[in-house]
């Protein structure tokens, strides 16, 4: 087993950063009072309350849906939505602590003081959050900061699966020798967590593909849920390696994960560090410049947890990592709060994904931070809008703008009506170019609650054919790699790892890729609409 | 006699709500221009149509409200309790965890079969506190996954299990781009299955509304609030108490089997839009007044130029003379310019509606040859004034309104087919390909007879 000196040769993309800047669970309250000073129980705010009836209409409940699984380092930091989710609960009811819907979808309510399991608490005063989260690490590092940050409570002690010895950013390691060994204890882990679940609806996945064990035991983990939870989506955030990076095998460890994710994963969302750095780059830029500096609100930043700006070059990874946060927060708003147009996580799926492998959505936040200005002219309303197709504000290296769309998802939060919605798609429409069979591809939804610190916001998702040169590079890295066979022998010596692997691996990428040039290639071709059906008059 | 309401999904729920308050709020209404006995007779003829009684004396609606996710339902019911006026009942609705997901295929052929015999049982519930029951409003949107999957299963059902009784699909027609990106291949799913099972489909487009919320409402950030609540004004328009054949104080008892019998003689034809004059914001009608004369105009006009509202009307358009062939009847790809119909039902309420002159609308140039002007229009009064207005005018018509938005969608839906795009999306829940060709069959049929009438 490679013990942590192998570190010295393959350094991990993320060196393990201190405790994230998190002020603790207290202040993802509105007014910051202590959670268990309570008052009395108050029906819900939405409340005429139903009561069931084996006959007619059945209890009208939250589902609570949706569970995170951070296999990695990277997947375990992921857990900041956790703390995002508390604060975005809506106020008048958090103030007081009632464990509602919106926060049932990511956590359940425990009573602590009951031993033994901890039956769920369905409704009424927070006790304890737990998170309906799995983390997994082969390493114990960052996993125990996260123990003994602020978040420790958060996260329950048997809902983690670490080793010791790390996966050496080996893909092989992580996927075969991990994923044999940990098999049962992964999966009577998820049971035990989807058993807590009223209606399970997703999965969201959150790692690495440069390393081992995000890589390798998590794309293990995509085969693992598909067979024993057929019918619940799977979500996968994927960080890619960028250029520059410094782990030397991770073009191996990426198209190996990339296969995986071809196969068995619903949508992925590719997230890459330099993006993230860039943006971070651009907000602090705009920050310091003196220019806006003043009048930017501190909550607002899509990179803070609660106001630490300041301390941000000393911690991008943190910053980077809220961003993603913020990603995830802003897809599951629909789901979580009420709104004019409501999408569901099943929704993104089934209008963004035309065919079963083009399920790679490049996605962009926008605004980034907020001015203190309060009323909101038309005008910057209309900004974010634009801003959500440049290239500067997507999650990876992409230019959606220039590039083909196969189908476009608009999730906007806040006080934005359809009205607004429509004149921006109107006005943005003849600068974007849509695959012919979707020349009107847009999928819309409204959320009425805005993200803390904004009056509104808007993720954009695009199913676009600007991530195939993302893909192409990967594969340039791999076949230099290969080529030469480096360092192929520490994956071959893994048992069940042969080079057929790393074939297939490669040949299923070339096959997406195929299928992206094809859709680019009808980019200028003029629209010709196909002779319909002639009938019998 | 009553109608029971079915609401389906986000927009069927939202709508219906608003349809309700509309119904009851101008049913309570003190500016009806009538004497307190019209007036009385009025809201009682209203209520036993779209009401009942509780015991506290809190009406309730006749409604059953269904989704497969409880958002949008916990809103529905909170928002009518809180106006303390009306109410839903407290086990009148039917909900599950996990919405449809925009798919046709899974509110059809998953949701329908596995919630069937509860949703049903909640039907017969509402439907046993009904005195005489009239019929069905299916209220419902084509684009989604619930209102559109799901409601044409329930349709199907009532009519297995009502026979008797009528269905009147209130359908919302998406906007043209983008609010669902299958919202083409769902539409041709739900307009084909309902044209089996359906007695009417009352089309509500979005666009139109969104129009009139714009032009004549002047509403700056139009919300969806706003154009349900257009849409409900246009319902209440036509379902609200209108005098039978003994004239005042004397009401039509069934008006949803009237409109029936007046405007779908046959059912090859059974596509109903829907115009209002006139339509404004409520701080322009204090300033405004009308004649029957111009509003009839104009009304008519709208109708034979197919205008969506009363601004932008083309004036040019005219009816044929007769004898020669009507200007109408040329290939789609041309400007449908005259709107031929097959029959009219024109509503009128207020002051001295006794006075109005239908006699534009009779004649027979508007209509196809098959029916006698006499048949093919009818027209039904009160002078209880609606929702405010002085005087209001509202057309339901039977005729070629609705070829252009239908020929667009399955022109749109089709060429997506060609490319296969989305279809493992419903193969997946058991809607097979040859289910979408038989879909796309039978609308080209319809488009096809429409253009040709």
């Amino acid at each position: 087993m490679r013990r942590k000196c192998a570190c010295a040769v393959f350094r991990r993309t993320a060196p393990p950063p201190l405790p994230p800047a998190f002020p603790g669970l207290k202040e993802g309250f509105s007014d910051g009072s202590d959670l268990r000073q309570q008052c009395d129980l108050r029906p819900p705010p939405c409340g005429v309350p139903l009561r069931a009836n084996e006959n007619a209409g059945w209890p009208v409940r939250k589902p609570d849906r949706l569970l995170f699984l951070g296999p990695g380092a990277e997947g375990a930091r992921g857990g900041q939505p956790g703390t995002g989710i508390c604060r975005e609960s809506p106020s008048p009811v958090t103030e007081k602590g009632i464990y509602d819907e919106a926060i049932s979808s990511f956590f359940r309510n425990v009573d602590t003081r009951v031993i033994g399991d901890g039956g769920s608490i369905s409704k009424g005063k927070i006790r304890s959050l737990k998170a309906r989260a799995v983390l997994i690490d082969m390493e114990e590092g960052v996993v125990n900061e996260i123990l003994q940050g602020p978040l420790r409570d958060v996260f329950d002690s048997k809902q983690l699966i670490t080793d010791i010895s790390g996966s050496g950013n080996n893909w092989a390691v992580g996927h075969k020798v991990f994923g044999s060994l940990y098999q049962e204890k992964i999966l009577e882990k998820l049971r035990k967590s989807a058993e807590h679940c009223d209606c399970l609806q997703c999965f969201f996945i959150i790692h690495s593909m440069g390393g081992g064990t995000g890589s390798g035991l998590g794309t293990f983990l995509l085969k693992v849920l598909e067979d024993e939870f057929p019918e619940v989506y799977r979500f996968v955030t994927s960080v890619y390696p960028s250029g520059e990076d410094d782990v030397i095998t991770s073009p191996y460890n990426s198209i190996l994960a990339m296969k995986e994710l071809n196969e068995h994963a619903d949508c992925v969302l590719p997230i890459d560090n330099q993006s993230l750095f860039d943006i971070i780059s651009k907000i602090d830029l705009m920050v310091n410049s003196g220019k806006l500096g003043k009048t930017v609100k501190p909550k607002s930043l899509i990179t803070s947890s609660a106001g630490a700006f300041k301390k941000q070059q000393k911690r991008p990874f943190d910053a980077m990592n809220n961003i993603v946060a913020n990603l995830l927060l802003n897809l599951t708003s629909s789901a979580r709060f009420e709104g004019s147009l409501n999408m569901d996580l099943n929704e993104i799926s089934m209008n963004l994904v035309p065919f079963p492998q083009l399920h790679y959505l490049v996605s962009s936040l926008t605004p980034l931070y907020t001015l203190a200005d309060i009323n909101v002219p038309p005008r910057r309303l209309d900004q974010m809008f634009s801003d959500a197709f440049s290239k500067d504000h997507q999650l990876i290296q992409a230019d959606p703008k220039h590039s083909l769309y196969l189908a476009c998802a608009l999730m906007v939060r806040g006080n934005v009506q359809v009205s607004d919605l429509r004149r921006n798609i109107e006005r943005l429409k003849p600068s974007l170019q849509f695959v012919s069979w979707n020349q009107e591809g847009w999928k819309t939804s409204l959320c009425s609650v805005p993200p803390v610190g904004h009056s509104h916001s808007l993720l954009a998702l695009a199913n676009n054919t600007c991530v195939k040169p993302t893909f192409v590079e990967l594969r340039e890295r791999f076949m230099r790699l290969y080529k030469k066979k480096a360092h192929l022998h520490h994956y071959l010596q893994v048992e069940g790892m042969e080079e057929s692997c790393f074939t297939e691996a490669v040949s299923s990428l070339s096959a997406l890729i195929q299928e992206y040039s094809q859709l680019d290639a009808t980019k200028s071709m003029p629209v010709e609409d196909i002779p319909r059906l002639s009938v019998a008059v | 006699m009553s109608i029971v309401t079915v609401q389906l999904g986000q927009c069927g729920n939202q709508i219906g709500f608003e349809v309700f308050d509309t119904l009851f709020s101008d049913s309570h209404s003190s500016q009806g221009l009538c004497s307190k006995k019209e007036n009385e007779a009025y809201q009682a003829s209203c209520k036993e149509r779209f009401f009942r009684e509780e015991e506290n004396g809190v009406p309730i609606a006749r409604a059953v409200l269904v989704d497969m996710e409880p958002k949008v339902i916990n809103q529905t019911l909170s928002k009518a309790a809180r106006s303390g006026q009306w109410k839903y009942g407290e086990h009148a609705c039917f909900c599950q965890k996990q919405g449809s997901g925009n798919n046709w295929a899974y509110g059809y052929s998953v949701h329908g079969p596995r919630n069937e015999e509860s949703i049903m049982n909640l039907i017969q519930k509402e439907v046993e506190k009904c005195d005489s029951l009239s019929g069905f409003f299916i209220i419902m949107s084509i684009a989604g996954g619930t209102g559109s999957g799901l409601g044409a299963f329930i349709t199907q059902n009532l009519q297995d299990q009502y026979s008797n009784s009528l269905r009147m699909n209130q359908i919302i027609w998406p906007y043209g781009t983008g609010e669902v990106i299958v919202q083409n291949y769902n539409s041709i799913l739900t307009l084909s299955h309902l044209y089996r099972s359906s007695d009417a489909l009352l089309v509500h487009e979005n666009d139109a509304v969104h129009k009139i919320c714009a032009k004549l409402m002047n509403i700056k950030q139009i919300s969806f609030s706003d154009i349900n609540q257009v849409l409900a004004h246009q319902l209440g328009s036509v379902f609200q108490p209108t005098y039978s054949e003994e004239g005042s104080f004397h009401y039509r008892r069934n008006p949803l089997g009237d409109l029936m019998e007046n405007l779908v003689p046959h059912p090859e034809f059974k596509m109903l839009g829907i115009r209002n004059i006139p339509q404004m914001s409520e701080n322009s009608l204090a300033y405004s007044t009308f004649t029957w004369a111009g509003l009839l105009k104009h009304l008519r006009q709208m109708l034979i130029s197919n205008a969506k509202m009363e601004e932008g009307i083309d004036w040019q358009v005219r009816p044929p003379i007769s004898g020669l062939p009507a200007l109408g009847k040329m290939s789609l790809k041309k400007e449908l310019r005259f709107n031929t119909s097959i029959a009219n039902l024109v509503i009128l309420r207020g002051k001295e509606v006794q006075s109005a002159d239908l006699e534009g609308f009779k004649d027979p140039a508007l209509y196809t040859s098959w029916l006698e002007p006499d048949t093919a229009f009818n027209v039904w009064k009160t002078q209880r004034a609606f929702n405010r207005y002085e005087k209001s005018a509202a057309l339901v018509s039977n005729s070629q309104f609705l070829i252009r938005p239908l020929d667009v969608i399955v022109g749109k839906a089709w060429n997506m087919f060609a490319s296969k795009a989305y279809i493992h999306q419903y193969t997946k829940f058991g809607i097979k390909e040859e289910d979408f060709l038989d879909s796309f069959t039978l609308l080209e049929q319809v488009v096809s007879s429409y253009s040709n009438i």
